[in-house]
Formats: structure tokens, C-alpha cells, sequence
């Protein structure tokens, strides 16, 4: 996903001389062209994530539309007070993009899984929060992003080599899109979780015949409100899947629409409980680990329905 | 992976040096260049400096270290393997699945590990807050923290350097590994400048010296420990020394040798 914001934003920045990148010592092996391309308007501020975000607030004040970059953890946690008061109170033509989110960075260790983003991002006002769960959703939530003129947080993880869309699909902040068909159970994602989400439903199809819709909430604020409502009156359940804490996440994005529309369903979110994942091992390795595997998914969620009857 | 017995600080140099080149290779992952930089150092407080004991590794009384560019991990974890906090054989066990240990270090990993780090622009802090304590408690120990020159880009370290001076905190003993390469490009030029003039601009005492060479480590950073004043130790060292097809180059952070190349390069190491 990275390399497809990357040419997309090669495009966007051909398009848009306004526009000015900024990274946080991040892009070998990524971010050369745009380097090589724009050189008046690409900058390597250094390990110094508060200060970039500062100088793009300033650069915005200034007229521009800023591209910030780094790895997850540290362009939202490390600076989130300049990105607080200096972006969103503003309310500035940033935009914060976050690579290796979820456990992307796996045997890295625990500062570098980016885990809370999505909570700690969406609390703030005027901040959208995409999470494109493959290449499509990543070229598109870019293109959006860079559309729209306020600030906004993108989320980018692996591809998973496979791209859902359909030819007449056409890409808006705020809206879901069905990545396979359902009519029985509709799970939501978001992020790039959809191996294990397409695996859940493989084993769910297999042991009890009830098929299940794979959604991805791309955007998880604003959130497609219609579409969770909709889904979840002609699903027998309804649960959400992210690589992210269970708290602020999508899971209680979603249980905030059920709740505020009134409507009463079999619900359950998967994401990771309120501890530090300190196990050393891959992305898979750490998701098994901390209890959202395909296999422990979808023995859970087959326990919910058979409970239900 | 062999040991040997009544290893010289020099002698270590050159064994952290081999371990980290196994266990990346082993576990076929990056930061190579940062770990291969720190050998050295790591060696001379490890095997000489700090006053330590693994058998009681949470002596009240023992110097401490963090090290705050966590991404040269590898390093440390091999040194302090090498110096008995743990058998040398949890080497194995670096960046694999149900490993012990992280690309960063954990502070839960193992004994020895004083600090988890792996977000650039903390150690400073944390040592400044430990050396706050044990200046309370009138205790001699003494704080080493090892930073990447790149890392001196983070507000916090500036923060810290303030507040150490500040508070005459001399047991707090900051070393910089000045390989002169960070993530995306050379140090200089991202920021270009003198490090040793910016630490004196903050107060600091800076001494330097060559990163690579052990007995001259062990001088200055002992130099460091007798100060009455704030003082810094500036290391020149190489990213990736001891791997030549590496050495300072910004891919030396990246590259992961091949399996002919870490053959040819381990083969000095065995002679």
C-alpha cells in the first residue's frame, strides 16, 4: 500500500504544485522519486516528529497543502499534541500519513506496533481517520484525502495482493464497501485484515453453511452509518475485525451506530484486549497470539450464533 | 555458538560483532548497521566501565545503561549474553517467532535490561531521571546512555540536556554513536553542524574519541565518570563495521546480507 500512495501521490503533487512533503526520516527504498521529482518541495526534517508537525502547520497557515510522514506509532503518538492544537484546532490542509500500522512491524517490538491510532486520531475534531484495507482503497483514500482540505489521518499497512473493487465503484470519504458478498453474517473491517477476515469466513461457510458479507470501513470517521444500519438489519449478527485495541477503534465506532439507532443485534468485536502485545514473532505470529487468528474468530463467532438458537 | 573464556574488552569487541552478525542472519532481519556500530562501545562499558554483577543485576548500587537508539538491539543483547546475564544459546531466539527477543529492547526480555526502548529521543530523559534519584539517595552509580547522532534531531534529548546541566546532574554519562547516518540520508546532510558545539552550547563538557577503539573508550568514558561537570562523550564510529560490504553506507541500516556474503564476512571473524 505503500507504493501505491507513493505513485499516487507522484501524480498529485504533479498536479498540485501547493502541495509539500515532509517526512520524518522515513522512505528508503520508497520515497527517492519524490524526492528526486520535487526537490523544492520535499523535505527530510530529521528524526523530529513534533517540529515536522509544527513546520507543516506553518506551511498550511502559509497556503499549502502538507503531506507529513513517518512510521504509525511515532507520527501520531509522538507529536499528538502538535497535531492537536496546531493542525485540528486550526484546522489545517495536513494530512498525517502512518506506515506499518497494526502489527505491520511485528518483531520490531512494542514501540513500534500502532495499535491506539485510530482511537487517539478519531477523538480529535475536524481529524478524518482512513484505513485502506488494500490497494484500491489506498490509491483512492489518498486521492480523497488530498481532495478534501482539512486534516486527516491516513492508516497504511501491507496489501494483501488482491484488489475487491468492482468496475463501477467509486471511491467517497465516509462510505463502506462490500469486498464479498453475504447474506447471512456481515463483518466489518478495517485496515489490512482481510486475509484473516477472508479466512473467518471460509471456516464459518464450511461449519455451519451460513455465509457472511466482508465490509470494509476504509473510512472510520466519518463512518458509513447507512450501511452498518443497513447491514444489520438483514444480518442474523453483525462484528467488526481490526488490528487495533478494542477500545476507540472500529468495533466501538460500529457499536455506537447499533446503539444510537436502537437496533438490537447479535454483536461482537474482535481487536486486542486492553494489554500490550510484548510477544516476539510476524504480523500472523502476534494476531494468533493476542486472540484474532481466523480459527479462534470464527470458533467465537460460531459459538454467538449457536448460543442465539 | 561457542564461548570464550576471560574475553579482553577488545576480545569482546569483536565477539558482539560476530553474535550480531549470526543472529541477523539467523533471523534474516535489518539494523544491522547500527548494532555492528555500537560493538565497540558496548564492549568497553560492558567489560570494563560499568560497574555491574550479573548475579545481582539489580544491585541498588550498579551503574546502569540504557540504550536509547534501541535499533542497535542486536548489540546489546549479544553483550550481555557474552557477559553472563543469560546463556548465550537465547541468541537464538532474536526476531523469530515465540522469540525472546524484539528488534527494540524490552525491558521484560531479559536481566540487564534496564530500559525498553525503540522510539528515538527518550534514554536521555529517563536516565536523567534515574541519575535525579540516585543523587537523592547519595548513591555513587553511574547513568550511561548511548544516542545516535540523528537521534540528537529530537527535541527531547535538548530538553534533557537542559535539565541535567541545570540540576548538576554529572552521573548521568551520555555517549553519542556518531556513525553519521540515519533512516533516510547522511546526518550532515539533513542537519549539517557541529554536535560538539551544540552540547557545549548546552553546557556540557564533550569529550570524543575513536568509537572503534576499545582502550580508548574505556579512558575517556572512565574520564567521564571522575567529572565534576555535565560531560558528553562523543563516539566516531562506522555503521556496520566489521561487515565491509556495508560499512558506511545508508544501507547498512537496511541490507541483509546474502548467504555468500555473510559467509565471506563471518570468515574473519573465525580465522
Amino acid at each position: 500500500m505503500r507504493n501505491d500512495f507513493v505513485k499516487q501521490i507522484l501524480v498529485s503533487m504533479e498536479q498540485d504544485p501547493s502541495i509539500v512533503f515532509l517526512t520524518g526520516d522515513l522512505g528508503y527504498n520508497a520515497l527517492e522519486l519524490i524526492a528526486k521529482r520535487f526537490p523544492k518541495r520535499f523535505y527530510n526534517i530529521g528524526i523530529a516528529e513534533q517540529n515536522m508537525i509544527g513546520i507543516a502547520a506553518g506551511l498550511a497557515l502559509s497556503g499549502h497543502k502538507v503531506i507529513t510522514y513517518s512510521i504509525a506509532s511515532f507520527i501520531t503518538m509522538r507529536c499528538y499534541e502538535q497535531i492537536r492544537n496546531d493542525i485540528c484546532y486550526h484546522n489545517l490542509d495536513v494530512k498525517i500519513i502512518g506506515t506499518g500500522g497494526g502489527f505491520n512491524y511485528s518483531h520490531n517490538g512494542v514501540t513500534h506496533h500502532t495499535v491506539e491510532d485510530l482511537a487517539i486520531m478519531s477523538a480529535l475534531p475536524k481529524m478524518k481517520v482512513v484505513c485502506p484495507s488494500y490497494s484500491w482503497e489506498a490509491v483512492e483514500a489518498t486521492k480523497a484525502i488530498i481532495a478534501d482540505s482539512g486534516p486527516a489521518y491516513l492508516r497504511l499497512g501491507k496489501s494483501p495482493g488482491i484488489d475487491y473493487q468492482k468496475t463501477n465503484w467509486k471511491f467517497k470519504l465516509g462510505q463502506g464497501y462490500i469486498i464479498k458478498p453475504g447474506k447471512d453474517l456481515t463483518l466489518f473491517l478495517t485496515g489490512n485484515i482481510t486475509d484473516i477476515a477472508f479466512n473467518v469466513a471460509e471456516i464459518i461457510e464450511k461449519k455451519t453453511g451460513l455465509s457472511m458479507a466482508i465490509v470494509s470501513l476504509t473510512s472510520v470517521k466519518p463512518i458509513d452509518r447507512k450501511l452498518i444500519i443497513q447491514r444489520a438489519k438483514i444480518s442474523k449478527g453483525i462484528f467488526t475485525l481490526e488490528e487495533h485495541g478494542l477500545i476507540g477503534g472500529l468495533g466501538s465506532a460500529v457499536s455506537s451506530v447499533l446503539s444510537e439507532a436502537g437496533i438490537g443485534t447479535r454483536f461482537k468485536s474482535f481487536g486486542l484486549k486492553d494489554e500490550f502485545v510484548k510477544l516476539v514473532g510476524t504480523r500472523e505470529y502476534l494476531c494468533e497470539a493476542a486472540g484474532i487468528g481466523p480459527i479462534q474468530i470464527a470458533n467465537e463467532i460460531i459459538k454467538i450464533i449457536k448460543n442465539a438458537h | 555458538m561457542s564461548v570464550i573464556k576471560n574475553i579482553s574488552p577488545v576480545g569482546a569487541g569483536q565477539e558482539i560483532k560476530r553474535l550480531v552478525l549470526m543472529m541477523t542472519h539467523k533471523s534474516h532481519t535489518d539494523h544491522l548497521g547500527s548494532a555492528l556500530s555500537i560493538s565497540d562501545i558496548l564492549a568497553a562499558l560492558y567489560f570494563k566501565v560499568l560497574k555491574i554483577n550479573p548475579k545481582n543485576h539489580l544491585d541498588p548500587k550498579r551503574d546502569r545503561f540504557i540504550l536509547s537508539k534501541g535499533h542497535g538491539a542486536s548489540a546489546l543483547y549479544a553483550t550481555l549474553a557474552l557477559r553472563g546475564f543469560y546463556p548465550l544459546k537465547e541468541l537464538e531466539r532474536y526476531r523469530i517467532n515465540k522469540g525472546r527477543f524484539h528488534g527494540h529492547p524490552c525491558h521484560e526480555a531479559a536481566p540487564g535490561i534496564e530500559v525498553s526502548t525503540g522510539s528515538l529521543g527518550h534514554g536521555l530523559s529517563i536516565g536523567a531521571g534515574i541519575a535525579l534519584a540516585l543523587k537523592q539517595k547519595n548513591n555513587p552509580a553511574r547513568v550511561y546512555v548511548l544516542l545516535g547522532d540523528g537521534e540528537c534531531q529530537e527535541g527531547s534529548i535538548w530538553e534533557a540536556a537542559m535539565f541535567c546541566v541545570s540540576n548538576k546532574l554529572n552521573s548521568v554519562i551520555p555517549i553519542i554513536d556518531v556513525n553519521g547516518w540515519q533512516g533516510f540520508g547522511s546526518t550532515q546532510n539533513i542537519h549539517p553542524g557541529n554536535l560538539a558545539k551544540r552540547w557545549r552550547g548546552f553546557g556540557w563538557q564533550v569529550l570524543t574519541c575513536d568509537g572503534h577503539d576499545v582502550t580508548a573508550l574505556i579512558k575517556t568514558l572512565n574520564q567521564a565518570r571522575r567529572a565534576t561537570k555535565a560531560t558528553v562523550v562523543l563516539a566516531k564510529t562506522i555503521s556496520g563495521k566489521g561487515a565491509p560490504l556495508i560499512e558506511d553506507q545508508l544501507r547498512a541500516h537496511y541490507y541483509i546480507l546474502k548467504e555468500d556474503e555473510y559467509t565471506e564476512t563471518i570468515k574473519s571473524y573465525e580465522k
